[in-house]
């Protein structure tokens, strides 16, 4: 029937009409009053049925706990369990209040963390423990044979055939359900053997990020640490260590809190996308703009940060250093030379090296930064000769003399330091410059990286002691390029001069931000600072951090920081947060998790040498580190492979190594102890005769591989093993897609041996816990099912704010998954029983570098390595590690892993330098925990349960018991003098006590102590350092001072003693060949990984709530001319492709990327919605299966101050920024 | 709020909700406990009672705000009387059986899960498992080509950008390119409007809007699933539930605001943007504000029904309806009233539906001085600041298509306000003495400016939220209290009959079995009961142990 319009219309007015007439009828007709123009009638007559949403919503508790993920968040839940099931989350708001006067902490979360409940029951939950069906087979039959779990371990690992059957089926399915006694056994007896036949160095852990569950994390490293396997670290693996910071600050990281960010006048967001990645914390930079603050964001794409921002500058990726040194060409011109800020300078005089004395070298008729000048050079203070050489000098501008300050690094470990290690100028007035009205100066060539050749510009110069000596401050002047009357030098005219670094017109031409836009920038900051005595703060994060250059980029931020004096001052300063979660209470986590209390010392190896030797990735690698030099430099690294660099380094005793030597460590133990030596001497010995030999240098040798890797709170595989392809391929024996070709024979490296062959397959056992799917557990050959944060107790803390909570139990671990607790006292019960008869007490040669904040970081004075293989003396502790045997019982590892033993009480422990000991904590314990009956740990107070080790892990630490804050006090206020003003700080904090118990009922405040360099209390934020400016206290570093300038030879070598812009690296000659074809239909581009809006790394990324608020599987984000070029709509699946691997994913086309640069947000795994690749016709890659390894040489230093190792302080990074690839349109049909 | 010179109608309370999306920074977690909370069901999985969209952006679901299709709200018609957009009475009912107004799946999305299991239980093959997508609506195999976020974080291109409605109505091109980026947030949730479509277009009467606190819902027992609420809610926050056949709705929480707590949404919001208040306002006036000829007066004339708790007047008239002390001295502390009346910084979202919506919006600031600069001016000088808040990156007719029906003027005096609050608050920070000329320069004074500050910035929670816990509406006031506890009553709390104190636990209903239906998750689970699979089997069902 066709009806027209208009009778349509006059039909439907009609009846429009009688409807009203209807309702004022009916409106009459009932009681109920209505409003005058009978829109709305009010009717209280009749029922409604709404029990539907109140039935919903009742339960019937609701619990406390948190989310154990490696984000910053740290945000307390409730979790509501109705029936006994756990339904959903919402935030706690009951946290310390932050002051009367700013925005409170309440009620931190993020979508992620809301989305958390649903893996409790998903299918994707790992109910039961499995096995790799193949090995299982293998297993049961050899177990069955021989009768016995080790040898049948022993048998099919040493089986060429059984192992190459169970390896290459690793990640392709096949896992079978097993029992828990089982699994256990399988694994114990892989320990064991691996222990027996190659020395306990060949087993290892993997649990990254403490902070975030630290009773899990103690647990599982205790047990490690017990059996002398080593925990690799994870922070410089995950290039989230800001390598900077140790340089700098001669400190890990210490950052302020979120709540810090309201003190800040002026905000930079540089590379840091707060309201993704600080979800919780973002409100404070919302909020302080209210106050006042401007926000300035520095990012490449339009990232949600910059919906805040008064101002966005977006340089190219990668040139951020560029900006940085800009700005700081600005202040230094009109802060420091055309203008002298009173603060600045004041406080650069007192905090910073600048005004510390250099020697100049001559090099081409023309100069090179040298050496510090040092009380030694100069022969001051000669009644001790070897702190001299730690001793950096000044210019007294009063008495015209060079003079030694206090609080230099030979002030920190000498007698003769003891009082003086301390900030106080003591009446010397340092000379910042030698610069004076109608002076001159020498030629100096400084480095620049964007031309091949030098700068030559002038600094003032003094002959001291037959030298030619400048300050760090002329010379950093003329690193940046600010001229100043009478030097000579080719110095830039202007602003405006492109030509010469580090004009802001010079600085356009690299990074594409107008001049003027880094000239306002600069003189907002400075003025700002001046104004408000240093709030301004810079927000850094991995968008700057995870590139090979990282520490240039975050030395030329810093740079603007000291400058103007913002470091050290709530509001001010830089914040850090990139993977950075601080253990609040660290003195007990560090003792409980290391085993210090039973066996000492560890074993800790640095991650990135470690994989970058284990999975093969340094064969790849076909780059001369020589190429890295500066034209300032020696030559020093000409011809000289990475991996030769990391053997150098690891046989210097700068990095650890493991394994460490080609020989089980137990046979060197026993056969040290045998010969009745100190084991260093011995070892030296051997090493000087040739008997002993280091594994770096035969990483495919089978005896020098890893056997066993148990991986628990981390996705290893899927998340961060960059080079993934080559952990597939040589680590794992599995499948992979990478077409890279190796190094050419001209390439490799003259002191490792190279295999014809390369190994595939080198690990015997993958352990994997994990409460859900990820890469590693699909690869893992038994995979035991963990408790969720929903089912355990534990605690958290982070550095986003000053408190500690706890994990608490809606539900005990439902079907068989048990806490990771649990799980390792069941393996170390099963593997201590197994012991018995095959490993009994044996003696362990263990090889420890050179460590920051020990003594032992005065190896190797002026920073010059005296390699014993060129013919230097062997001496450990100097050109070797320290060697330490140590007596292992290993049958009693299970009775010392459930109990608190005694050297922390006899020895004291060690954070930081300062030693405490916690005699009164021991006793309370065994009051409070009970002490075992008998044993090997008899009289000994328990930690049995993981409340237990909660509670170990409060009293042992200073910020959660004010005794033991205040005991490491006193130890300060000794050595930094009684001027310090330690004395009152420790009377302010003794008293402080937090138990377990508080941390469950809400999240508590903690106190200040030695553990960190900042200070808490109710009434004010925390920021770092305040303790170092506050209280004159030096920071870790040679000169006590916050460094510009590092001497170190490598350094000069790289061209980077002082700041300095280097741009990314040149992926063409360093990524190495393969068959990628790059045609009309693909664009070659930038490869980033930023942190994603629907992940936390890997965690969520697979959820399902996530996925249908993403885009529902991996998705590479491009910008609108990139999709145009090669025919791409948005959602259209593409293909990324290099050398290393493969990644298809969806398109996610939009104006907010720029051109040239693609984003694959950080971890897309396999696991969900990843079809077949069309380059290989194989499961496409993750993330990181575009990336590989790249060493940089000046991350091995080792023994210099504050460039020494410590665990997670001090190691290369796994950085991957720097990656380029190919994207194409791929087929639109799609195979899984 | 100027006083009242005419007399006071009948006077309500409503519950209503400011979001400051100035502070929003788009994480969707109030998205995510909202749905955990209320629609991670069997028949709701598309359902989003709160959803967060990227402006520009065509939303969720595509392209909601394009009346002309989907004809919600209210229109006038040629007599200047409201009737609904879809028509009246008679074609509405004419269209019950085939109502081309409504939004279809793909309009949502279809939602979608993943083979999970596959990545524990493949038997060994030849590649790595991964889980491929599910419908979650046939337990086919998908392709998802379309979500409820689908635009995040402007994702799509200008091509798919470009079909926003808000930004097609404006008169000026927007470049939507990489240098001229702009975004913001817009969280929204039903409206709880004064004036609510829905209500007015149903046919069984199901909808509801209650009289103590202005809340909006569905009676679930006289709904028949006519669907006529989705057309005609201009906003599309009514869903239709495809298990039981029924409507349903964000319910602002309403068992949690009875008990004086915030909704879900509002509590977990970390960007803290989210205020709940009560706002007495003239009921008999609401329909003659609706009704206004032009749109653009819609704004002011929703302000006109509002009523000031501290007049003597609306005290008496609020007595009178029935409207407890506790609420009207709320009503007085009411962050939801200052921010809206006070100082006018909140709008009403799309007037121009003529619903009178109760969720308000203050709109996004940032960044002016960019654009300051970039034009030669100093972006700190508060002079300089006001004469360009039309520079704004983002464009302010695009934020008047949003909350004012078009009109500048109402969005560019909030924004001046907040550019004034951050300029005197500068001073203050950098410990400069306070220039009461930039509070007078937009209106305000030295006082109020930085009491608007205590309450953007500081945001504590009791400020945040001023909620009076619920009250009976006519409650017989005069009753018998009764001399015992209020508990022992038949049928009170914890007063069981003796067969049910040992019933077996309540089976989760409508969850058929097999197939995707059949996994565990709780996305089938009702909220009653134990589901079967959510728990370990007891006894020998558990295998090996």
């Amino acid at each position: 029937m066709v009806v027209r319009r208009g009778t349509r219309k006059e039909a439907e007015r009609v009846a429009a009409v009688a409807a009203e007439q209807l309702l004022r009828i009916g409106t009459s007709l009932r009681t109920s009053p209505t409003t005058p123009d009978l829109r709305a009638v009010y009717r209280t007559d009749q029922s409604v049925n709404d029990t539907p949403y109140r039935e919903r919503w009742a339960h019937d508790r609701v619990v406390r706990s948190t989310h154990g993920v490696n984000c910053t968040g740290s945000c307390s839940w409730k979790v509501y369990v109705k029936d006994g099931v756990i339904t959903w989350e919402t935030q706690e708001t009951d946290y310390p209040s932050v002051g009367p006067d700013r925005p409170e902490y309440e009620p931190r979360g993020c979508p992620r963390g809301a989305s958390f409940s649903w893996y409790t029951y998903s299918p994707t939950r790992v109910r039961y423990p499995h096995a790799r069906g193949v090995l299982l087979e293998l297993y049961r039959e050899a177990r069955q044979r021989l009768g016995d779990p080790v040898a049948a371990w022993a048998e099919i690992t040493g089986d060429p055939d059984k192992r190459l059957r169970y390896q290459s089926a690793r990640g392709k399915g096949g896992l079978v359900r097993i029992g828990w006694d089982e699994a256990l056994e399988i694994a114990a007896a892989a320990h064991v053997h691996t222990i027996a036949a190659y020395g306990p160095d060949r087993v290892a852990g993997f649990s990254p990020i403490p902070a975030m569950s630290m009773a899990s994390h103690a647990v599982g490293a205790r047990f490690m640490s017990l059996i002398g396997a080593p925990m690799v670290s994870f922070y410089d693996w995950y290039a989230d260590l800001p390598i900077a910071s140790p340089q700098v600050f001669g400190d890990q990281t210490d950052v302020p809190e979120s709540g810090d960010w309201w003190d800040a006048a002026y905000l930079m967001l540089w590379g840091s996308n707060v309201p993704v990645t600080r979800t919780p914390d973002a409100h404070w930079m919302a909020e302080a703009r209210y106050r006042g603050q401007k926000v300035v964001v520095v990012s490449p794409d339009y990232a949600d940060a910059t919906k805040f921002a008064d101002e966005w500058l977006h340089p190219h990726p990668g040139t951020d250093g560029a900006v940085a040194m800009a700005m700081g060409h600005v202040i230094l011109t009109e802060c420091f030379v055309r203008r002298q800020v009173p603060y600045f300078v004041e406080y650069v005089k007192q905090f910073t090296d600048l005004p510390f004395l250099v020697e100049l070298d001559e090099r081409d008729g023309a100069f090179v930064p040298g050496k510090f000048v040092t009380a030694a050079t100069l022969g001051l203070e000669e009644d001790d000769a070897a702190a001299a050489a730690w001793k950096p000098v000044l210019l007294d501008a009063a008495s015209g003399r060079p003079v030694v300050p206090h609080g230099t690094l030979g002030d920190r470990w000498s007698k003769g330091g003891l009082g003086r290690w301390n900030l106080d100028l003591d009446g010397i007035e340092p000379a910042l410059t030698f610069h004076e009205a109608g002076g001159t100066g020498l030629p100096v060539l400084m480095p620049r990286f964007d031309t091949p050749d030098a700068v030559r510009c002038g600094v003032p110069v003094r002959e001291i002691g037959g030298r030619k000596v400048t300050t760090v401050f002329d010379l950093l002047l003329a690193q940046y390029g600010v001229a100043r009357p009478g030097l000579p030098g080719d110095w830039p005219a202007d602003y405006d001069d492109d030509a010469r670094p580090y004009t802001p017109a010079w600085q356009e031409t690299i990074t594409s931000v107008p001049a003027g836009a880094v000239v306002r920038a600069a003189r907002e900051f400075a003025h700002t600072a001046e104004q408000t005595r240093g709030r301004c703060m810079i927000v850094m994060g991995a968008g700057t951090n995870h590139w090979f250059h990282s520490d240039t980029i975050y030395r030329s931020f810093l740079t603007l920081l000291l400058l103007t004096g913002c470091q050290g001052v709530n509001g001010g300063g830089w914040a850090h947060y990139v993977g950075q979660e601080k253990v609040r209470p660290y003195a007990g986590w560090q003792q409980l998790q290391s085993a210090a209390d039973w066996v000492r010392p560890s074993r800790q190896v640095a991650g990135t040498p470690y994989w970058y030797l284990h999975t093969d990735q340094w064969r790849y690698d076909g780059q001369d580190t020589g190429t890295l030099a500066a034209p300032t430099g020696g030559g020093t690294f000409a011809g000289r492979h990475a991996a030769d660099l990391v053997a150098q380094s690891m046989r210097l005793g700068w990095m650890p190594a493991a394994p460490a030597f080609t020989a089980n460590p137990l046979d060197l133990g026993r056969r040290v102890h045998e010969s009745g030596h100190e084991p260093g001497e011995w070892a030296a010995a051997e090493l000087a005769a040739g008997r002993l030999a280091f594994a770096c240098e035969d990483p495919d040798d089978p005896a020098n591989w890893p056997r066993v890797l148990t991986v628990w709170r981390a996705n290893l595989i899927g998340s961060s093993a960059k080079g993934n392809e080559f952990f597939l391929r040589h680590l794992l024996g599995a499948s992979d897609n990478a077409r890279a070709e190796e190094a050419p024979d001209a390439g490799r490296p003259r002191d490792l041996a190279w295999h014809d062959e390369a190994p595939r397959g080198k690990l015997d056992l993958l352990l994997a816990l994990d409460f859900r799917m990820t890469s590693t557990t699909l690869m893992a050959d038994l995979v035991l099912p963990a408790a969720t944060w929903y089912e355990k107790h534990d605690l958290s803390s982070t550095d986003m704010h000053p408190y500690v909570h706890a994990f608490s139990p809606a539900i005990n671990p439902p079907w068989q998954a048990r806490t990771d607790f649990e799980v390792f006292h069941g393996l170390a019960t099963r593997f201590s029983e197994l012991a018995i008869g095959r490993l009994d007490t044996a003696y362990d040669l263990v090889a420890t570098p050179s460590q920051h904040d020990t003594p032992g970081e005065t190896a190797q004075p002026g920073g010059t390595p005296r390699d014993w293989r060129d013919g230097a003396p062997p001496e450990p502790g100097r050109n070797l590690p320290v060697f330490t045997v140590v007596e292992r019982d290993y049958p009693a590892v299970a009775a010392k892993l459930a109990a608190f033993g005694p050297l922390a009480e006899e020895h004291g422990m060690t954070v930081k330098g300062i030693t405490v000991h916690p005699a009164p904590e021991a006793r309370w314990l065994a009051e409070r925990c009970g002490t075992v009956d008998d044993g090997p740990a008899r009289g000994r107070p328990r930690l049995d349960t993981d409340v237990k080790m909660c509670e170990a892990i409060l009293a042992l630490s200073g910020t959660t018991n004010g005794r033991l804050a205040a005991e490491g006090f006193e130890r300060l206020a000794e050595r930094c003098g009684p001027g310090s003003g330690f004395a009152s700080l420790a009377e302010s904090v003794r008293e402080r006590r937090v138990v377990f118990s508080d941390t469950q009922n809400r999240p508590v405040q903690v106190g200040s102590s030695f553990e960190w360099s900042g200070k808490e209390a109710p009434d004010r934020r925390y920021a770092p350092f305040t303790v170092n400016t506050e209280h004159r206290k030096p920071w870790h570093t040679l000169t006590g001072r916050q460094h510009f300038y590092l001497d170190h030879d490598w350094m000069a070598e790289l061209g980077e003693q002082l700041p300095v812009y280097r741009p990314p690296l040149d992926q063409a000659a360093v990524q190495g060949s393969g068959p990628v074809e790059d045609d009309a239909r693909s664009v070659t581009v930038r490869y980033l990984t930023p942190h994603s809006k629907w992940s936390i790394h890997s965690e969520y990324q697979e959820n399902l709530l996530m996925q249908t608020l993403a885009r529902g599987g991996p998705v590479i984000w491009m910008s609108v001319a990139d999709a145009e070029a090669i025919g791409v709509a948005d959602n259209d699946w593409i293909e990324a492709v290099n050398p290393n691997g493969v990644v298809t994913a969806r398109a996610v086309v939009s104006h907010r990327m720029p051109a040239g640069t693609v984003f694959m947000h950080h971890v897309q795994e396999r696991l969900v919605n990843v079809p077949r690749t069309q380059a290989t016709g194989r499961r496409g890659g993750v993330h990181n299966a575009l990336t590989r390894l790249l060493i940089k040489p000046t991350h091995l230093i080792g023994g210099y101050g504050q460039l020494s190792f410590a665990p997670n302080y001090y190691g290369p990074t796994g950085n991957q920024r720097d990656a380029v690839t190919v994207i194409r349109r791929r087929t639109q049909h799609v195979e899984y | 709020m100027p006083r009242r010179t005419t007399s006071v109608g009948r006077c309500m309370a409503q519950v209503a909700m400011v979001m400051n999306l100035d502070k929003c920074i788009g994480c969707h977690t109030c998205s995510v406990t909202c749905k955990q909370t209320w629609t991670n069901r069997q028949g709701t999985e598309y359902a989003w009672f709160n959803n967060v969209e990227t402006r520009p952006g065509q939303g969720y679901p595509r392209g909601h705000e394009d009346q002309d299709k989907w004809k919600g709200g209210w229109r006038l018609d040629g007599r200047g009387r409201l009737v609904p957009r879809s028509g009246g009475r008679a074609r509405r009912l004419a269209r019950l059986f085939a109502n081309p107004e409504l939004p279809s799946l793909d309009d949502y999305y279809e939602p979608w899960t993943y083979d999970y299991e596959t990545l524990i239980s493949a038997p060994l093959g030849e590649d790595l498992p991964t889980a491929r997508p599910r419908s979650l609506i046939d337990g086919r195999p998908t392709a998802v080509t379309w979500g409820p976020n689908w635009d995040d974080d402007l994702g799509g291109g200008p091509e798919h950008l470009a079909g926003d409605p808000v930004l097609r109505r404006m008169n000026d091109q927007v470049a939507l390119e990489y240098e001229q980026a702009f975004m913001f947030y817009l969280p929204r949730i039903c409206e709880h409007c004064l004036n609510p479509s829905c209500v007015a277009v149903c046919p069984s009467g199901a909808l509801y809007k209650r009289i103590e606190d202005g809340i909006v819902l569905v009676d679930q027992d006289r709904c028949r699933g006519w669907r006529m609420c989705v057309s005609g809610c201009p906003y599309k926050k009514v869903y239709f539930n495809h298990s039981t056949g029924k409507a349903e709705k964000c319910t602002l929480c309403y068992p949690r605001i009875e008990a004086g707590e915030p909704t879900v949404c509002s509590e977990t919001c970390v960007g803290r943007l989210r205020y709940l208040g009560v706002l007495l306002y003239d009921a008999d006036k609401a329909g003659e504000a609706a009704a206004v000829p032009d749109e653009r007066d819609l704004y002011e004339a929703q302000l006109d029904c509002f009523l000031d708790p501290d007049d003597p007047e609306v005290v008496r008239a609020a007595e009178e309806s029935g409207i407890p002390h506790d609420w009207i001295t709320a009503a007085r502390h009411s962050p939801v009233r200052d921010l809206i009346t006070r100082y006018r910084v909140a709008l009403p979202l799309h007037p121009e539906y003529r619903t009178l919506p109760m969720v308000w919006y203050v709109p996004p600031l940032s960044p002016v001085v960019d654009a300051l600069t970039r034009s030669g001016h100093d972006g700190e000088d508060p002079a300089n600041l006001f004469g360009a808040i039309d520079t704004l990156r983002i464009p302010l007719d695009y934020l008047a298509g949003l909350f004012t029906a078009g009109d500048p003027a109402p969005v560019e005096a909030a924004l001046c306000r907040l550019a004034a609050m951050r300029a005197h608050m500068r001073r203050i920070n950098l410990g400069e003495e306070r220039n009461p000329d930039i509070a007078r320069g937009v209106g305000m004074d030295e006082h109020s400016i930085e009491a608007m500050y205590r309450l953007l910035a500081l945001a504590k929670y009791e400020e945040r939220y001023v909620i009076p816990t619920g009250y009976a509406v006519d409650a017989d006031r005069d009753a018998d209290p009764g001399d015992g506890c209020s508990l022992e009553g038949h049928g009170g709390p914890g007063m069981y009959d003796a067969d049910a104190f040992h019933a077996p636990p309540v089976a989760a209903a409508g969850a058929p079995k097999g197939g995707l239906r059949d996994r565990i998750n709780l996305l089938n689970w009702n909220g009653r009961g134990r589901p079967q699979g959510l728990f370990p089997p007891r006894g020998d069902e558990g295998g090996n142990r």
